[in-house]
């Protein structure tokens, strides 16, 4: 199978999806769950962090999660 | 980076590569007027189960199935479907699967019943393509050198060659690096280790090098709507010259 030129190698894509911040935990972590009920430990991105984007309990936010490790993801958003 | 492989590693993708090109023997076989591809995905979904492998593609990047049937002016990457084949047709088959962690990838371009020869030209340009290209792939020549041999060859004899889609490095990965575009100049790029696996694959248009890819997200057709063929082989590059994986 080609590849398309120019295109990354190897790094296989997150996948992003929404969640519902249940609990802030301790180190920025959050228990979010997904639209389809599973919950997820989440940690919350180095660019929010450094912009202090804060999130309560109840937020909606985007999480990306790796293919590798369901269980886990990053926060990326936050929506308003 | 490029992985190089050790020699117990390239005889792993030596299996993968061999059980493909097997696999695309069946299927050139199976190839007539009135068979539809999605026939060509079924048989061959049972027989990669069958030998106990997986299927490369399936899944990779969320494409939907084992094989890719690109049909006349479908460059590569054409799903399968309930399409029939018609006699002077030509069909590109390109086909992986994955036997204890490792890769193999390949492809033929086959026709359907009687051809113009033409149609025959182009396909016999396209492997001698591979074949000039596969030569350059020695111990401490460029990836360069490989990649100008497919162009020169193909642009000699009038045809073009696909800008937007490239080979590939591959081992633990389907695609890993370096790419391997089908075109260059020779004395440029990476040079050329012991243990490096390169899928090199030309997809040669009859008419103009641009393509446009479908609705569907995948099918890669030429853009003036003229033929493509695309053949494409696993080498190993090694202190005894190159060395095709992908044989039967």
């Amino acid at each position: 199978m080609a590849c398309p030129y120019g295109a990354g190698m190897a790094k296989e894509d997150a996948i992003e999806v929404v969640a519902t911040v249940l609990e802030a935990l301790p180190n920025a972590m959050f228990r979010v769950e997904l639209d389809n009920k599973h919950q997820v430990l989440a940690h919350i991105s180095g660019k929010m962090r450094k912009n202090f984007i804060r999130i309560l309990p109840g937020d909606k936010v985007a999480v990306e999660l790796s293919p590798y490790d369901l269980t886990r993801g990053r926060i990326v958003f936050r929506y308003k | 980076m490029i992985i190089c492989k050790s020699p117990a590693e390239i005889e792993k993708l030596r299996r993968s590569g061999r059980m493909v090109r097997g696999l695309l023997e069946e299927l050139r076989e199976r190839v007539q007027p009135g068979i539809s591809t999605l026939d060509l995905e079924k048989y061959i979904e049972r027989r990669i189960a069958q030998l106990g492998a997986r299927p490369a593609f399936k899944g990779y990047r969320g494409y939907p199935c084992c094989l890719c049937a690109s049909v006349n002016n479908e460059v590569i990457h054409g799903i399968p479907s309930e399409r029939c084949l018609k006699r002077g047709d030509i069909l590109s088959l390109d086909m992986g699967v994955v036997v204890d962690g490792y890769y193999g990838d390949s492809a033929i371009t086959v026709p359907v019943g009687e051809i113009s020869e033409s149609t025959q030209r182009l396909l016999r340009v396209t492997q001698e393509s591979l074949q000039l290209a596969i030569e350059q792939a020695q111990l401490g020549n460029r990836l360069g050198d490989v990649c100008a041999a497919v162009q020169r060859h193909v642009e000699e004899n009038g045809y073009s060659v696909v800008r937007e889609f490239v080979g590939h490095g591959i081992g633990r990965q389907l695609h890993e690096e370096p790419q391997i575009p089908n075109f260059g100049q020779p004395g440029h790029g990476p040079v050329l280790k012991q243990g490096m696996v390169l899928a090199i694959e030309p997809m040669v248009n009859a008419g103009g090098p641009a393509v446009r890819v479908l609705a569907d997200n995948w099918t890669a057709v030429t853009a003036d709507g003229a033929l493509s063929a695309h053949f494409e082989h696993m080498v190993a590059v090694t202190r005894n010259g190159p060395d095709i994986l992908t044989l039967q």
